[in-house]
């Protein structure tokens, strides 16, 4: 996803200019309006009442399969989800899952976003194969790495586990689920730290240059502190993103042998469970949980809210 | 690490031809394998070799002859073009206002537009299901369809404000000096003009909805609606005890090709839409 900040006030006075005050500054208004109102209403219709309904469903007792013991419960959905172990268990899956892969990913996203845009030769090479893990089905790819470890199938799983069966274990299935879910999503923090360093002006790392700093100096010195706004933004997309992980942990392992994420989980109290209290409870609680992940990011970290003024809002 | 200013000598040269192949191997050999696959007979799929030992279409033929798969891919060719469509008018129309128009509104509209790409899906998927089957939307193609254009909405503004600003903006003054209205700049002025941003977010977009998996697999039920990485999940042989492997691989590639075909073609649209005016905080 790309991210634009609103033109700052500047631009804003500049598109203002010449234009007459009142009438048309009206009809502005209108047209604005009028060209907005569709995607509002069709973005708000679609998730704004199904939270507010979600919250509500997750206050009632309410299992398709006994539709008749349908009652309000009060917070007793949460009381049982909250001191339910298996959602302890994806809870903190999901959590390692997520700092894990996120952190692999910025570094080899960094290297991959270095050689994007600095390779001499095969630039417009390694652009189009990088964006292949980018663009694919995620299910696909996950077929392919299921099929890898699967034993005697797979030619990972004949090089590197002969005679196992890597998906049954359960830190096997993690590292796997792990290297999936890197391979998949390092090209887009790729994309968007490149979008970074294309902010680092040449002149200054030559001036760092001539001042006897090495390549290493350079890239910690000048190139983070200027990226840093870059790879935060980076960051908390790829952070939300990897916290709601459900496709490849569905087709590799399906949630078995403890590797079940939040999602999964909530999926498989809802579809297969069909309880709908409990799911809409672990729903708010996922809400929550990516909230305050987005609300550290961007007051403690003072992440630019993608969208956001450059004078901030802080 | 580049040294900056450095001569371009053969070794430099050779050592980055080096990362090129790195990662070339890194991004294409999951595709390979998968292709490989499904291009392998039933007698050798599972001899772990990476390269077919036996070529065959047997695999492809099976898929195209089961309307599992053929009705799947009706269904995802649809749904996507569909929501694709709908998702690029709205956000064409709203990254307008956004990019070029003062009003009231315009930060809030930001704000719901950034919670939304930021949203949890699976927290949509509980009440929608519940919704879907009282309005009789559960297992058909508006059914996914609607979340497909809320989720992409985000995308498709941000995506084309970025690009509506780099429109030279003089034009649609001198057409409104000419008595032009702003909906006729609008239409007659800047649309052509951004024809190229617009069709990037679609392919952005396209790619997204094509994607989806957590949607398509909770909001369906039935052939009526299932799209292919959802069908996918359900394959099993010809009969119960045969393995699907190569059928799912086959489908697996089949619906690779198109991603595959923007990326060859729209490699420096598709960079520039992930990349256009991210992070200038």
């Amino acid at each position: 996803m790309s991210i634009v900040r609103t033109p700052s006030a500047a631009e804003e006075a500049r598109g203002r200019t010449g234009r007459k005050p009142s009438a048309g500054k009206r009809a502005e208004r209108r047209l604005a309006w009028l060209l907005c109102a569709p995607a509002a209403l069709v973005m708000v219709a679609v998730t704004g009442y199904p939270i507010a309904y979600s919250v509500w469903l997750s206050l009632q007792r309410y299992d398709l399969r006994f539709p008749a013991q349908r009652e309000f419960v009060g917070l007793q959905n949460y009381v049982i989800v909250l001191s339910n172990q298996y959602w302890w268990q994806a809870f903190w899956v999901t959590v390692g899952l997520t700092v894990v892969t996120v952190a692999v990913e910025l570094v080899l996203g960094m290297a991959l976003a270095m050689i994007m845009h600095r390779a001499l030769v095969g630039r417009g090479l390694v652009r189009t194969v990088t964006l292949v893990p980018y663009g694919i089905v995620t299910v696909v790819a996950a077929f392919s790495w299921r099929f890898a470890w699967s034993p005697n199938t797979g030619y990972l799983a004949e090089t590197f586990a002969q005679g196992e069966a890597p998906l049954t274990d359960r830190f096997a299935s993690l590292a796997i689920i792990a290297l999936a879910e890197v391979w998949k999503t390092t090209p887009f923090m790729a994309l968007l730290l490149m979008a970074g360093l294309a902010l680092v002006p040449d002149e200054l790392l030559r001036a760092a240059a001539m001042d006897g700093a090495n390549a290493w100096q350079r890239f910690t010195k000048v190139m983070i502190p200027v990226m840093k706004p870059a790879i935060l933004v980076a960051l908390l997309f790829r952070t939300l993103d990897a916290f709601r992980i459900f496709d490849n942990i569905f087709v590799l392992t399906g949630g078995a042998q403890g590797t079940s994420s939040v999602s999964i989980l909530t999926y498989n109290n809802l579809i297969r469970g069909l309880n709908l209290g409990i799911g809409a409870t672990m729903s708010v609680l996922i809400f929550l949980a990516v909230a305050v992940i987005a609300f550290v990011f961007i007051k403690v970290f003072g992440t630019a809210a993608p969208g956001s003024d450059r004078e901030g809002r802080r | 690490m580049a040294v900056i200013g450095g001569a371009e000598t053969p070794a430099r040269k050779a050592k980055w031809a080096l990362l090129d192949v790195v990662v070339v191997v890194y991004a294409l050999v999951p595709v390979l394998w998968i292709v490989s696959l499904s291009f392998k007979t039933k007698g050798t799929i599972t001899d772990g070799n990476f390269v077919p030992r036996e070529w065959t279409l047997d695999n492809y033929q099976e898929i195209f002859t089961t309307t599992e798969f053929v009705r799947a891919l009706v269904n995802s060719i649809g749904i996507a073009l569909i929501a694709t469509l709908i998702a690029v008018v709205l956000g064409t129309m709203a990254a307008y206002a956004v990019a070029r128009l003062d009003f009231p509104g315009k930060r809030a509209l930001i704000g719901v537009s950034l919670l939304i790409a930021m949203f949890p899906q699976v927290s949509l998927v509980s009440p929608l299901f519940d919704i879907e089957r009282a309005l009789g939307l559960f297992d058909t193609w508006p059914g996914l369809i609607l979340p497909y254009i809320t989720f992409a909405l985000p995308l498709a503004i941000y995506t084309l404000s970025a690009f509506f600003r780099e429109i030279p903006w003089e034009l649609e003054k001198a057409a409104k000096m000419d008595g032009a209205t702003p909906a006729q700049a609008f239409l007659k002025v800047i649309a052509p003009l951004a024809a190229p941003g617009v069709f990037t977010t679609a392919i952005l977009v396209f790619i997204f909805a094509w994607n989806d998996f957590l949607f398509a697999i909770s909001l369906t039920s039935t052939e009526r609606a299932r799209t292919v990485p959802a069908a996918l999940s359900f394959f099993t042989g010809a009969s119960q005890f045969e393995d699907p492997t190569g059928t799912i691989s086959a489908a697996a590639v089949v619906i690779t090709i198109p991603i595959i075909v923007f990326v060859l073609f729209f490699q420096r649209r598709i960079v520039a839409g992930l990349t256009s005016g991210a992070v200038k905080g």
